[in-house]
Parts: C-alpha cells; sequence; structure tokens
C-alpha cells in the first residue's frame, strides 16, 4: 500500500475547522428558526464565518500537498 | 489538441490515484508552444462573460428584455445583497469591479464542471493570486486616498481607545493580517478549493473507470457506487464553486469597508 502520511495529517488537521463550521451553521440555524425574518442578515454573516474557518482547512491541504 | 491530460493515464492494472500532476497540462498545439488548456478556459471565461454582458446593455430599455433582466439580477445581486450590507451608499463606485469579479471567478470556477472543459481555471494558483492582488491595491489605495498614508496606518494599528500596552501586542498581529495575511488567505482559499474539488471529482470518476474497465467481472458492479457519488459530488461542487466565488466578492467588499470606515 502506498501514500503519504501528510493525508493523515490533514485529516487530523480537518477535524477542528469541521467542527468550527458545524457549530457556526448550528448557530444559523438556531437564530433562523428563532428569528425567521432575520435570515437575510444572518446569511451573510454565517457564509463569512463559514468561509474564515473553512480557510484553516484549506491552508491544511495546501500544506499537506507542499510539504 | 490535448483535451485530457494524456501524461496521467493510468497504465498497467494498479489503480493510480489522481494527484497534484493531474493539474499540469502539456500545451494544446503541440510541443514548443505555450498555450494550455488552463489558459484557454480563461480566454473563453473572458469572451463569454464580456459578451454577457455588453448583450445585456446593448439596448437597454425601462421594460428589460430577456438579456437585460439577467445582466441587471446579477448587477443588482451584488449591489444590493453584496455591497448594500457591506460599504453601503459610499460603495456605488466598487459595484462594476466587484461584478465583474464575480462573474468572472464564478465562470471560471463553474467550468470545473462544464463537459469538454471540466477543468476549473482558478484551480491554478497564478489566476486567484492576480485577482486578489488587485483587490489588495484597491482595498489600500482607497484607504490611503481616504485617510491619508498616515491615517490609514494608524486607524489600522492603534485603534483610538486602547491601552498602549495592548497595542505593542495589537500592532504588528494588524499590519500581518490586514497587508500580508489578506491577498494570501483569499488566493489559497479559492485556489485550494477548486483544486480539492477536482481531486475529489477526479478520484470518483477514475476510481468508477477503473473498476469499470480495467477489474471487470464482479468489480463492474461496485463501479456504480462511485459513479454514483461523482454525479452527487459534481451538483455539491456546482454548489462550492458559486458559493466561493460569492466569498472571494464578498471578502473583497469587506475589506474595502474596512479601509473606508472612519474608525475600525
Amino acid at each position: 500500500m502506498e501514500g503519504n502520511l501528510n493525508m493523515v495529517g490533514y485529516g487530523l488537521a480537518a477535524i477542528g475547522p469541521g467542527v468550527g463550521i458545524g457549530l457556526i451553521f448550528a448557530a444559523y440555524i438556531n437564530g433562523v428558526a428563532r428569528q425567521p425574518e432575520a435570515r437575510g442578515v444572518l446569511q451573510g454573516i454565517a457564509i463569512l464565518g463559514f468561509a474564515l474557518a473553512e480557510a484553516l482547512a484549506i491552508i491544511g491541504i495546501g500544506l499537506a500537498f507542499v510539504l | 489538441m490535448h483535451l485530457v491530460n494524456v501524461a496521467q493515464a493510468p497504465e498497467g492494472d494498479e489503480f493510480h490515484a489522481p494527484g497534484p500532476g493531474d493539474f499540469e497540462f502539456p500545451p494544446l498545439f503541440g510541443e514548443g508552444t505555450f498555450f494550455t488548456k488552463p489558459m484557454l478556459v480563461v480566454v473563453l471565461g473572458a469572451l463569454v462573460v464580456g459578451v454577457v454582458f455588453y448583450l445585456a446593455s446593448r439596448r437597454a430599455a425601462m421594460v428589460p428584455a430577456k438579456m437585460q433582466f439577467v445582466g441587471e439580477s446579477i448587477y443588482g445581486f451584488v449591489r444590493n445583497d453584496i455591497v448594500g450590507d457591506t460599504i453601503g451608499r459610499e460603495g456605488r463606485k466598487f459595484v462594476p469591479y466587484l461584478t465583474t469579479l464575480f462573474c468572472f471567478i464564478a465562470v471560471l470556477n463553474v467550468s470545473g464542471i462544464l463537459p469538454v472543459l471540466q477543468f476549473p481555471a482558478t484551480a491554478k494558483i497564478a489566476f486567484p493570486l492576480v485577482l486578489a492582488i488587485i483587490s489588495w491595491v484597491i482595498f489600500n489605495y482607497v484607504g490611503i486616498k481616504k485617510h491619508g498614508f498616515y491615517g490609514y496606518f494608524k486607524a489600522m494599528m492603534f485603534p483610538p481607545g486602547l491601552p498602549k500596552p495592548i497595542c505593542v501586542l495589537l500592532a504588528p498581529l494588524e499590519f500581518l493580517s490586514t497587508v500580508i495575511i489578506r491577498p494570501i488567505t483569499l488566493t489559497l482559499r479559492l485556489t485550494l478549493n477548486m483544486f480539492a474539488g477536482h481531486l475529489v471529482l477526479l478520484l470518483t470518476v477514475l476510481g468508477g473507470e477503473y473498476l469499470l474497465v480495467e477489474k471487470g467481472g464482479g468489480f463492474a458492479v461496485l463501479s456504480v457506487v462511485p459513479f454514483a457519488f461523482s454525479i452527487v459530488l459534481t451538483f455539491f461542487e456546482a454548489f462550492v464553486q458559486v458559493l466561493q466565488a460569492y466569498v472571494f466578492v464578498l471578502l473583497s467588499a469587506l475589506y474595502i469597508a474596512g479601509a473606508l470606515a472612519d474608525e475600525h
């Protein structure tokens, strides 16, 4: 079996952003469920937070291929 | 014309997982020329965006026709939902740039799932890098133009009402994050999203093809699973591709808003 240990490391590194993105969308769903009319405002904020948390996972996959 | 990457074609009976090598394309018109498939995608993408907006604005009328409606919908989306919520009225003059950016990135991304092309040009780091540098120059330029060189960096690094000891910590961090980290994360986010998405699609399709053609027999039945996954992932990729174009433009707008804000 061939492979690269980097990918195992990337899998571990992706846990953090995965949890973070889950928390962000959980909060978003909670917010919309409590106050449906705030959906438009919350959507932009949720996607912004998602993009920032996702950047960590993205840096991880970049390093997995580069290192 | 090499529309398919021949260098990485699987050989022998062992499965060759796709890797970064699948993103290197030979020149389209034989050895010695420089024009590769990602360049073709970018040229076509620029043409598509230009032609669509030319047709949309050619016969502008009070009651919009089909093409004008399409153009105005996209423009209105960027103006109201992205710029309106972040920069406000002051941001009207950035709407043309941000609209073009959104359409250009969206077209380049979506070319990753279009038949025949099937390569997101933004997976090559050079294209997002140039776009991120343009955004970086714009938000720094408008910030310096509004607050002056000294005022801009003072507002960025030393926000008013902050105790001096914290400034020692905060000033270098703020400088790093605003001037150096921002363009890098803009670039990497777009590039590697497209890179990873394309890699996953390649893996499912090539894996299915390997089971069906190379292995055969009982494994051919199993190839239904990766092929089904590839179809589901294609729809998911379509969503991610448009979302990433939106995120790139949203962040550009936020950076411009931050540079224009009176106090941070």
